[in-house]
């Protein structure tokens, strides 16, 4: 029987799933989480500007969940499902997803817009930071959970740079 | 609750007549860059310091608040005709102030040779 967890999340690995982390809302545990990041895009096969890129988001999207969804609250939940999805139409190479679930309040898709960058001001930089790291940002209400859903598709290798 | 141990940030200064350089080391992120941006603010604001230099190489990563915590510290400086200097940017480093049209707006040098003889 296939497994899923309390977000509907499937566990199955012949669905792609690789790793499964809950933490709290503490920002201390940032520092944790990119480590993880950092080792599974390394292990995947990711160019070292897109295991930067990668981690950025998820560590963005992460700071964004406990500062806006939990209100700074430090003892919340979270949870961050990577797997691995195949190749949208077209292209050969397979990408990484990373679910990002909290139990915040719906929210208002309107402000996941990001904010323009032509003024010099601090703050609103998060998600102009995802978007321009990631293929795919989505998001969506699944019963009382947030999902926030973010792919980054592998660089195919050309015949000229193969071994 | 997590155990409180050491942040994954360390600020130290070194102070001359004119300037004051923060030797940073570690992350940057929403777990710290309050302390960082209270710490840059007063040397700003209250110290008036004419150059306070940001060093940077021991940096590896900085998030978004962090990036807001230098551009807060920049205004502050501007406002007041100081200046606010940047060195020893790491690729990552580099790249988030790339990705949020930055670069350019800060003054940055690759090294405290260079950032103190500017």
């Amino acid at each position: 029987m296939r497994q899923r967890d309390t977000t509907g999340v499937s566990l199955a690995s012949d669905d792609g799933f690789l790793l499964k982390l809950q933490l709290l809302s503490d920002p201390k545990l940032l520092f944790v989480v990119r480590g993880a990041m950092e080792r599974l895009t390394e292990i995947f096969g990711f160019s070292p500007p897109d295991r930067r890129s990668i981690t950025r988001a998820v560590d963005e999207a992460l700071t964004n969940i406990m500062r806006h969804c939990y209100n700074g609250r430090t003892d919340q939940p979270i949870e961050v499902y990577c797997s691995r999805v195949p190749p949208p139409s077209g292209t050969l190479a397979d990408g990484l997803q990373v679910l990002l679930c909290d139990q915040g309040p719906a929210v208002d898709p309107s402000k996941l817009r990001g904010r323009r960058l032509d003024e010099i001001k601090p703050g609103g930089l998060g998600l102009h930071f995802i978007r321009q790291s990631m293929d795919t940002v989505e998001y969506q209400r699944v019963g009382s959970a947030n999902r926030f859903r973010l792919v980054k598709y592998l660089q195919p290798v050309t015949e000229a740079r193969r071994p | 609750m997590i155990p409180q141990r050491r942040t994954s940030v360390q600020i130290s200064a070194r102070h001359s007549d004119s300037t004051t350089i923060f030797d940073i080391s570690g992350d940057i992120d929403l777990a710290n860059s309050p302390e960082i941006r209270k710490v840059l603010l007063r040397e700003v604001r209250e110290k008036r310091t004419p150059r306070v230099v940001m060093n940077l190489s021991n940096v590896r990563y900085i998030d978004s608040s962090g990036v807001a915590s230098l551009v807060e510290g920049l205004k502050a400086s501007r406002d007041l005709n100081l200046r606010f200097i940047l060195f020893g940017l790491s690729p990552s480093a580099r790249e988030v102030l790339q990705l949020s049209r930055l670069l350019k707006i800060f003054e940055v040098y690759d090294n405290e040779d260079q950032a103190l003889s500017s």
